[in-house]
């Protein structure tokens, strides 16, 4: 018998379609991975699960959790529910916990509401919890506070925290996608262990593909409210039934067009022997600052035209590298020339002018109370505003796929993709030799993503472009760069070209990056490439 | 809609025209004594009655409306234009020592009692309104250093200032052209909270004397020289009072109803 099913769900807020007859099930033990993009209904249908859609929603549909119906329940009765039946993990490891309590009295917690536990026992089932999902005792004594763990620490925290009262449902929503690699996967195989050595039912909700091929049973596809497709998930990665699967399987498998051999010649931008380092707080009073070496003696060029990835980690340094090839902020030692001239944040503007950034967020990008024309055109402060700047906006725009009648638009008309095809048109506006692609693809959505990685190899080739992609996508990185650097702890730890760096590293940290990336099995894209061509 | 703010709003307003009219008419003259008809209730000639020296109250309520408003308005004008450039310029330089010199300068002016250093203020350099209007104004500096400050930390880390910096734009163009305008709710609602509460500083400063002076018609002395006669004419001492609630009231409703209303977070939540 299923644990859960939901037959014909529809939810509707106001005259808006949440929802449509989203139907699916979960049998004891089983791992459902459930995808799709921003939008598609996913998080609505675990909140709808867990009831705690917003007030206001109209459902219709059924919600069966072992053979009783829920949607009907009232708040009191979900409440036990929650928890004691359904347990749900967030992305955000940062914000799940409470920062005031330790992480002993947070799981006990749930513990005493529940089962009117009391504090002793509650904690020393707690410890048992931390214990399973590998926070073990004498490392990670109970009276820790969550900002003592680091953010793949603190999920596991999240976890033990829906797993203390044994649910047979746990939700997980996007669980893994702020953490770094390595992290993903040791909280991915937990809760692959836990799945399958507890009998509980796993929901696990992602954008990333690959992520749900090397965990789930079976994948449910969710597009704009409905569930397109369900199936086995080996079945549906190589025969995929629904269009739209298809493409999303396309998407994220993309390879835009290769990039030019970089050209030959004196290198656009030289890194020599960089080192930048932080001040830390004093471990003892009137002891010395120690110091935190963030980039830490690194060198490497980059040839005009060239696509260079840069790789590591969160706390890896690649942001303070960032920062100083921008010429945000100063080196303590080494130095960086672009084009010849020194980098610095006391470098002349027109210098500057040679070097453009894109950043990840395509939310944050922009100041939301200017029009997009002044907005694209910001950097033309650095070379003095053209007579023709409004055509070269217009152009810029052009360049990215956008019509200029965009001009007069404020920024929150636009989608994140067309936030993002913005953001290089302020990038391009000066006609750089090098722009920095800051995690640029990483917020937008596998298909959106595809369309701006074409985007920008196109760019490339016309506009004569160099890239330093920044990024800990691995897959993205190995299907637009020529070269590649890792970068651990401050330190290049390995550089070379991309496709021999992925498949022979010679260092065990990218070795170790690049076990953790989950992929797609090689041989079920490989069917589909084949049926395609048919 | 929202009430409160509606509210405030209405009762700010009813202020302000009060004060915008006595300018050029009030229905008698505040400085003319007329000692036969003093102390009389409301009547249809007088609609809120005469004080001790028979001067029609609703006149004085009036102009008292005038007296506070442009004190508050100058003292909140001070402390924004001091305090926002100030607020931004320490955001600017976030942890430099310019922050710390600012900041450490809003902390000194807040650790006094402001009634208490503008009682010193107009002690030294005698009562007068416009000595009030300094000594407020001071004590607004702070206020708006912290609010723009704060505000503008958080913005600091947005990627639309460091694209602006790439840009190769200045701290204080940057601070100027991205950040001021994407604070502007934050201070238009602190200004009329601080608004209404120097309204009640001028109040106060009046009531002890060291306010406007006679024959400058303030709420404040109106009610000190009401004090004295509350059981025999309550009236006198009741409609002033009453002015200063309301107005303050309205103005705290504003700003609130303000903060509700341009916060892009809380905006669609009253639907």
């Amino acid at each position: 018998m299923s644990l859960l099913t939901l037959e014909t769900l529809s939810v509707q807020i106001g005259p808006t379609a949440i929802l449509r007859e989203v139907s699916l099930s979960l049998a004891p033990g089983e791992i459902v991975g459930l995808v799709g993009e921003s939008g598609s209904g996913k998080s609505m249908t675990a909140l709808a699960i867990m009831g705690l859609l917003p007030p206001g929603a109209q459902v219709s549909g059924t919600v069966r959790l072992e053979g009783r119906e829920i949607t009907a329940l009232p708040e009191r009765a979900l409440c036990r529910l929650r928890g004691n039946e359904v347990g749900m993990i967030f992305q955000e490891p940062m914000t799940a916990l409470n920062p005031l309590m330790t992480i002993g009295d947070q799981v006990a917690e749930t513990l005493m509401v529940h089962q009117k536990m009391p504090r002793a026992e509650a904690l020393a089932v707690a410890r048992d919890r931390l214990d399973r999902v590998g926070l073990t005792a004498p490392r990670f004594p109970l009276d820790l506070y969550p900002h003592e763990l680091s953010g793949g620490q603190r999920q596991r925290v999240a976890i033990a925290l829906a797993i203390a009262l044994r649910p047979r449902l746990l939700i997980a929503d996007e669980p893994t996608t702020a953490l770094d690699v390595t992290t993903q996967a040791e909280v991915l195989s937990l809760l692959h262990d836990l799945a399958r050595s507890e009998g509980m039912a796993l929901l696990l909700i992602t954008h990333d593909l690959a992520v749900v091929a090397g965990m789930a049973d079976r994948v449910a596809v969710m597009q704009a409210g409905q569930v397109v497709e369900t199936g086995a998930t080996e079945r549906l990665f190589r025969r995929p039934k629904a269009r739209y699967t298809a493409d999303l399987l396309a998407a994220s498998t993309h390879h835009p067009a290769a990039a030019r051999a970089p050209q030959k010649g004196a290198p656009l931008l030289t890194v020599s022997a960089a080192t930048r380092s932080y001040r830390l707080p004093r471990p003892k009073p009137f002891a010395p600052h120690p110091e935190l070496r963030a980039v830490d003696n690194v060198s490497f060029t980059l040839s005009a035209g060239e696509s260079l990835g840069l790789v590591g980690e969160s706390g890896c340094g690649k942001s303070t590298l960032t920062r100083a090839i921008l010429g945000l902020d100063p080196l303590a030692s080494g130095a960086i020339t672009l084009s010849g001239h020194p980098v610095s944040p006391e470098m002349p503007s027109h210098a500057r002018a040679d070097v453009q950034v894109v950043f990840q967020d395509p939310y944050g990008s922009f100041n939301p109370r200017q029009r997009v024309e002044r907005l694209v055109a910001e950097p033309f402060h650095l070379t003095g505003r053209p007579a023709d700047w409004r055509d070269r906006v217009a152009e810029a725009l052009r360049d990215v796929g956008l019509s200029p009648d965009d001009r007069g638009k404020f920024i929150h008309e636009f989608s994140g993709g067309q936030r993002q095809r913005i953001a290089i048109a302020r990038a391009l506006i000066t006609r750089p030799k090098l722009i920095v692609l800051d995690e640029a693809v990483s917020a937008l959505d596998v298909r959106v993503r595809a369309q701006v990685l074409d985007l920008l190899a196109g760019l490339q080739r016309s506009h004569d472009l160099a890239y330093l992609f920044i990024s800990h996508d691995l897959s993205v990185v190995r299907a637009v760069t020529t070269r590649c650097l890792v970068m651990q702890a401050g330190r290049i730890v390995e550089q070379g070209p991309t496709e021999a760096l992925f498949t022979a590293p010679q260092h065990a940290y990218t070795a170790r990056l690049l076990a953790a990336a989950p992929q797609i099995p090689q041989a079920w894209t490989e069917e589909r490439h084949a049926t395609a061509l048919v | 809609m929202r009430p409160a703010l509606v509210l405030g709003a209405a009762l700010s307003a009813l202020a302000l025209v009060a004060a915008l009219i006595s300018l050029i008419w009030t229905p008698y003259d505040v400085t003319a004594l007329q000692i036969g008809a003093r102390l009389q209730p409301p009547s249809e000639a007088h609609w809120l009655g005469t004080d001790h020296f028979g001067r029609d109250i609703l006149s004085m309520i009036m102009a008292g409306a005038r007296t506070s408003l442009a004190v508050a308005l100058v003292a909140v004008g001070i402390g924004m234009g001091l305090g926002v450039p100030l607020g931004l310029a320490a955001a600017a330089h976030r942890g430099r020592w310019l922050d710390e010199a600012i900041m450490r300068g809003n902390d000194l002016i807040f650790a006094f009692p402001s009634l208490v250093i503008a009682i010193l203020i107009t002690a030294v350099f005698g009562p007068s309104a416009l000595n009030a209007i300094i000594a407020i104004g001071i004590f607004n500096i702070p206020v708006f250093a912290r609010v723009a400050r704060a505000g503008a930390l958080s913005l600091w880390t947005l990627d639309y200032i460091r694209a602006a910096r790439v840009a190769g734009k200045h701290r204080t163009r940057i601070s100027v052209e991205h950040i001021l305008p994407n604070i502007a709710n934050l201070l238009i609602v602190q200004g009329t909270i601080q608004f209404s509460l120097g309204i009640l500083a001028e109040a106060g400063l009046s009531y002890v004397g060291l306010g406007a002076q006679p024959p400058t018609p303030s709420w404040g002395r109106m009610l000190a020289e009401a004090q004295t006669m509350v059981v025999m004419a309550p009236h006198v001492a009741l409609f002033p009072g009453l002015a200063i609630v309301a107005t303050v009231l309205g103005l705290n409703l504003l700003g609130d109803g303000l903060r509700d209303a341009l916060d892009p977070r809380l905006r669609g939540r009253v639907a």
